[in-house]
């Protein structure tokens, strides 16, 4: 039937349409949500500067403690992954590329010989790792996409106490950074144990005097006790902040990339349908042309010569007619 | 001369004035800072920290642990939690302190009720001087 295949394209390009209406309001979302990811990252940065020039007057004031959060240990036997993905899909490559890049570390690993264990936040990496029946020691879900820093606290708190307590050797951290609107990487590396205090301030970004001779309370080592905690606590907020910077961006792009997609699958599908009518109106003409030939040639025929079959047919139409 | 003084916590910036003294509780008991103090850290308790301002007014605030740091007369407090005092919730406060003192009541070896129990008593010391 002509049109039929008129009438399918505008249902397609009405469902195409409001697909791209979902796509184009994500995208959006999303943008403010960068914005307000990457201030909320902007705010925590005082923070975390003063913690590490804390610290560097603390080396420079030749404070040395056997803290167990900066013990080297020479042979790891089990190597914990923390990984940050998202809660929600629809973000492009991002988990994908986190979660490659983060079990090609595992996988190296353990061709090493070592064991591993997995503390994973977002439920994307759940999902992954389960699903392929990976070993999971702690997951964390709700909290990747407007992390606060008591979720900081307690994933830190997790991951401080399996690598003190020995569970785990060394601890790496797998997440995506920030680096700009436009830019964000993957990177996997080492969370714990800490750069020793001396490293920490050298890489540091903090502000301070390092001359000047600091007195501390109670000591530079009860000091330094108290703060190492609040250091790794603040290092995971950021990069938690900077995953969800970066998440949020992906995700703009994926959804631009797919609202683009949908207007051009549109102007497609648009020009499909519109030869389609065509088609259909130039078929209906044939038709109507065609039927009207045929009635007049089989017209003039029955005038000239009549076809003693039409005639009978006529009769019996006129009669059932009347 | 006047202190710069710097009060953030971990999520935000969340207070900055300048003074002429700043009080604070350490491990090792009360420390007053005036401009001039030679460099100095240390880990504070939960208590109340009290900054006169420039203009002799004092502006009371609400930390629970964090730490203290002073050089040059810049004065940086880092605290998980701080609250500035005409931002303390009271009926929370009591509300929270009652309710740790009950659990402390039926086991009084629970950590996180001491600690809940402490927080609210800072705060309503604090929202208590204020006027």
């Amino acid at each position: 039937m002509p049109g039929s295949q008129e009438r399918i394209l505008r249902r397609r390009i009405t469902s195409v349409n409001s697909t791209k209406k979902i796509t184009r309001a994500m995208e959006l979302i999303a943008a403010t949500r960068v914005a307000r990811a990457q201030r909320r990252a902007q705010q925590a940065r005082p923070y975390a500067e003063r913690i590490t020039s804390v610290i560097e007057d603390l080396a420079a004031a030749g404070a040395q403690v056997e803290h167990p959060l900066l013990e080297n240990r020479e042979h790891p036997k089990r190597v914990g992954f923390l990984i940050i993905t998202s809660d929600r899909g629809l973000a492009g490559p991002y988990n994908s590329s986190v979660i490659r890049a983060a079990e090609k570390e595992l996988m190296a690993r353990r061709a090493d010989g070592k064991d591993y264990s997995l503390v994973l936040i977002g439920r994307k990496a759940v999902d992954y790792f389960r699903f392929r029946n990976y070993e999971i020691a702690h997951s964390f879900t709700g909290i990747s996409d407007t992390p606060r820093y008591g979720d900081a606290r307690e994933v830190a708190r997790v991951v401080s106490d399996q690598f003190i307590s020995r569970h785990v050797d060394e601890v790496l951290l797998a997440y995506m950074e920030f680096v700009s609107l436009g830019t964000q990487r993957v990177v996997v590396r080492r969370f714990l144990p800490l750069l020793d205090m001396t490293q920490i301030a050298a890489v540091g970004e903090g502000q301070a005097e390092a001359r000047a001779a600091f007195e501390f309370e109670p000591t530079p080592e009860g000091v330094l006790e108290a703060l190492l905690p609040r250091y790794v606590e603040s290092r995971l907020f950021s990069a938690l902040l900077d995953a969800a910077a970066s998440e949020h961006a992906n995700r703009q792009r994926a959804m631009k990339a797919a609202t683009d997609n949908a207007e051009e699958l549109i102007v497609s599908l648009t020009r499909m349908m519109n030869r389609a009518r065509q088609d259909a109106i130039t078929t209906e003409i044939m038709e109507i042309v065609g039927g009207a030939e045929a009635l007049r040639s089989s017209a003039a025929r029955s005038s000239s010569e009549p076809d003693p079959d039409d005639i009978r047919e006529l009769l019996a139409a006129d009669k059932s007619s009347s | 001369m006047a202190l710069r003084v710097e009060i953030v916590s971990p999520e935000k910036h969340l207070f900055s004035a300048s003074a002429k003294m700043v009080v604070a509780r350490t491990t090792e008991g009360d420390i007053a800072f005036e401009p001039g103090h030679i460099p100095f850290a240390g880990v504070l308790l939960p208590g109340r920290v009290k900054v006169i301002l420039e203009n002799g007014s004092a502006q009371h605030m609400a930390v629970h642990s964090g730490f203290v740091e002073i050089s040059h007369n810049d004065v940086s407090i880092l605290s998980d939690v701080a609250e500035l005092a005409h931002e303390i919730d009271v009926a929370r406060a009591q509300e929270a302190l009652a309710k740790a003192q009950t659990t402390l009541a039926s086991d009084s070896q629970d950590s996180s009720a001491k600690e809940a129990l402490i927080r609210a008593q800072v705060r309503l010391n604090v929202a208590a001087e204020t006027p």
